[in-house]
């Protein structure tokens, strides 16, 4: 299938080159191939579906980093790698490449169902229900060339999770899926409607209970609703939020109920098998018992394993966060050698699975405990050990006016800056949990309207500008953060950053995280710190 | 808007039916909702293609108007057709390219008037591009989880 | 001035009209005066370039000819977080000029 779609792309890139299709008609078909023209070149968005990929295949991205750009990927905020210096020439070769290993660029970009998303640590978190992940196959199979929704009002993303903690964003998603167990039934509670962008909303619960069996069709619904009435009149009112805003959840969800019985008829669900099918794919690995405890006497790999490894199902094992945050560094990015290694330790330690988190960094799954010293060992050597997981120092930032077309300020230079003042001032531990995201423009893709802190960059009479927001959250107590006031410049949101965790530092309780604090005593106390009104 | 703007059989590049086309022009929705005898109808993106669903048995000819190629209105359109149980002609009309043919003909058009005249090699390719398909659709392909789970 | 900038078809790399082709460097751009349209027009039909477009821009205290907008000077010179990947005229103007 997948080949089939890359000839199907060498023959229109063939055509765009000749000239038989204009740019205008040339666009909406390399955007289905995640082809994206951006500041200095054409940059390639290639999907990892729910974020997961083999050592294999992080070979082959390693390998097009080196063969056809510029040595390096970035990994990006709904777990894709892009990269940034593509040749519309290679471009067909690259997919073929892709091709090779499984891997495409499809559908990330373009009016269309775009790569579904899930919790990074399926499979492994000690907290989950149950594994999201063949339910996510399972869309992603639904999604894949689509006929009828292949040109939708504007861009949809879907998330799917397996707990209670939501570690993928899912309320703010178009449409976010939490696979439940209900006496012992598995089944899933729809949401619709999220998203962040120019206007952040939260998405309502649309249903609380689909049997696994109607999954797809459910989805189908919600698709076609959407597909239907969504708005085509404005481009910044096109996403599904918008209409589920417009006509109110309840009258949203009144359409796709309707249309859900009549599909119900019409029988589109695959079969059961092919479910079985799928999930026998994502069995767990052949854990092994060994020690659940290890030697701290390193104060530096101490620190790592509490802040990066993350509790699994069997007590012999943790999952190990791979930090791509170095202070001062660009968030996201990895060099081919890097990947490498990461494709390396997969392979040796972690039943060969790796996963990118939508924190632009990437994890190893399964971990034996007794191997962490020589995985952090490893890292380290390579400058992707950084103890730093959920810290100040791991900023997810967009690419921004750097890279980034849209953008309207630069996000990288003053992700560098935050995370190397706080690394140097030695603030990082003792603040704790605070998730700091920057996006360059309105559109969000550095997720600020959910960060403890968040920046935006705008563009004031052509220079850039920051406004400070603070309070929000993606986890499953989700919540959009307020903006603090008026704006500043480079130096004055650095300056404000450092203002706004005294604050917290000054005020905390008991155990307190930044937001936690944030929550109880408002805005005002930031406002006077930030103002001084 | 008018009636009788639709097109007429030789603007029609590809067609795979084998009965005669009809051989008239189109009514609009709202018309063909008031002409109890029209058999021929245009739907806009616009338009609910559900309100035909009484009238299905007599209509010979739907066309669906894809102004431009960007809206996938007509798409959901031509399906509830199909699903409904529609048998008749159904048209894709107006901005269609190349790039949309494998995805319209799933969606269970059989007949294609687009504004401007398609390579007839790039169309027989873009009509034979999926040899594997993963949804079940108007076009009745099997499925490949349905091929993986033959007994 | 007013000068004419866009991406190369093929490689997508930045280029500004230098009168009579597409240059890889911002100082060769030209000052279109009235002709953009019509430059624009007849270099995009023919494939030497890709949306191209006009923008303003000065000549700087250095000679150096100045996008009016960061997001073309940046354009101009590279990635400011990436500077082992600029464009060779960043050498000549400094990074600062970008801000």
């Amino acid at each position: 299938m997948v080949d089939a779609r890359v000839e199907e792309f060498r023959d229109q890139a063939r055509r765009r080159l000749e000239g038989k299709l204009t740019e205008d008609q040339f666009k909406p078909l390399r955007l289905m191939n995640g082809l994206y023209l951006q500041l200095h070149a054409y940059m390639l968005r290639v999907a990892i579906p729910y974020g997961t990929l083999n050592a294999h295949q992080m070979e082959a991205l390693a390998d097009i980093a080196e063969k056809y750009d510029r040595g390096y990927g970035h990994f990006t905020t709904r777990q894709n790698i892009q990269y940034n210096w593509i040749k519309l020439e290679d471009a067909a070769d690259i997919l073929a490449d892709l091709s090779k290993v499984e891997m495409h660029a499809i559908q990330t970009s373009g009016n269309c169902i775009r790569n579904i998303s899930a919790d990074h640590f399926a499979g492994a978190a000690a907290d989950e229900v149950v594994d999201p992940r063949p339910y996510a196959e399972l869309m992603r199979q639904w999604s894949s060339f689509h006929p009828e929704f292949t040109y939708l009002p504007r861009k949809f993303k879907i998330a799917v999770i397996g707990s209670e903690t939501d570690r993928a964003a899912m309320r703010l998603h178009d449409i976010g899926i939490r696979i439940v167990k209900r006496d012992g039934e598995v089944g899933a509670q729809f949401f619709a409607g999220g998203g962040m962008g120019r206007t952040p909303m939260i998405a309502p619960m649309i249903r609380d209970f689909v049997p696994l069996d109607q999954l797809i069709i459910y989805a189908e619904a919600c698709l076609r609703v959407y597909n239907r009435y969504g708005r085509r009149d404005n481009k910044y009112k096109a996403r599904i939020k918008i209409l589920v805003h417009e006509l109110g959840a309840a009258e949203y969800t009144r359409q796709v109920e309707d249309e859900f019985a009549h599909m119900l008829s019409v029988g589109i669900e695959p079969p059961r098998e092919e479910l079985a099918r799928i999930a026998a794919h994502f069995a767990p690995p052949a854990f092994v018992d060994g020690p659940k405890t290890l030697d701290r006497s390193d104060p530096d790999f101490a620190l790592w394993v509490d802040r990066n490894t993350h509790r699994h199902q069997h007590d012999a094992y943790v999952s190990a966060v791979i930090s791509l945050k170095p202070a001062g560094g660009i968030p996201g990015d990895a060099t081919a050698d890097q990947m490498r290694l990461m494709a390396r330790l997969a392979k040796q330690y972690s039943f060969d699975e790796l996963r990118v988190m939508h924190t632009q960094n990437v994890l190893l799954p399964h971990v034996r405990i007794a191997d962490l010293h020589a995985v952090w060992s490893a890292l380290d050597e390579a400058g992707l050990g950084s103890p730093n997981m959920d810290t100040i120092e791991d900023i997810i930032a967009c690419p921004g006016l750097d890279y980034c077309s849209l953008a309207n300020a630069r996000s990288i230079p003053l992700a560098q800056r935050i995370s190397e003042r706080f690394a140097a001032s030695g603030r990082t531990a003792e603040l704790g949990e605070l998730k700091l995201k920057i996006s360059g423009c309105i559109n969000a893709c550095g997720h600020h309207h959910a960060g403890h802190i968040g920046i935006l960059g705008v563009d004031k009479k052509g220079t850039e500008n920051f406004q400070l927001s603070l309070g929000g959250s993606e986890a499953e107590d989700v919540s959009l953060a307020k903006i603090t006031g008026p704006g500043f410049d480079e130096d004055g949101v650095v300056a404000a950053v450092e203002k706004v965790t005294d604050v917290y530092l000054g005020a905390r309780e008991d155990g307190e995280r930044f937001l936690d604090t944030y929550r109880r005593i408002g805005m005002e106390p930031f406002k006077e710190a930030l103002y001084g009104r | 808007m008018a009636d009788n703007l639709g097109t007429s059989p030789d603007e029609v590049q590809f067609r795979f039916r084998d009965d005669d086309p009809v051989d008239h022009g189109t009514v609009t929705v709202d018309s063909a909702l008031e002409q109890t005898n029209a058999n021929a109808v245009r739907i806009e993106p616009g338009d609910d293609a559900r309100l035909l669903l009484p009238f299905l048995d007599r209509l010979a000819l739907v066309e669906v108007n894809f102004p431009a190629f960007g809206d996938g209105r007509g798409y959901s359109a031509a399906r509830i057709l199909r699903e409904a149980g529609y048998a008749g002609e159904l048209r894709a009309v107006g901005d269609v390219l190349i790039d949309q043919l494998s995805h319209m003909r799933r969606c269970g058009f059989d007949s294609f008037a687009p504004d401007k005249r398609l390579d007839e090699d790039d169309a027989a390719r873009a009509f034979a591009t999926w040899e594997n398909v993963y949804q079940r659709a108007a076009d009745a392909r099997v499925i490949i989880a349905d091929k993986r789970h033959e007994a | 001035m007013k000068i004419l900038t866009g991406n190369d078809l093929r490689s997508g790399a930045v280029t500004w009209w230098n009168g009579t082709g597409w240059s890889l460097f911002v100082d060769d751009a030209v000052d279109v005066g009235d002709e953009a349209k019509e430059i624009l027009a007849r270099e995009e039909a023919a494939r030497r370039v890709n949306v191209p477009y006009v923008i303003e821009a000065t000549i700087d205290a250095g000679g150096h000819v100045r996008p009016a907008h960061i997001k073309d000077r940046v354009r101009a010179l590279g990635p400011t977080v990436r500077r082992d990947l600029a464009v060779p005229t960043a050498a000549k103007t400094g990074w600062d000029w970008v801000i």
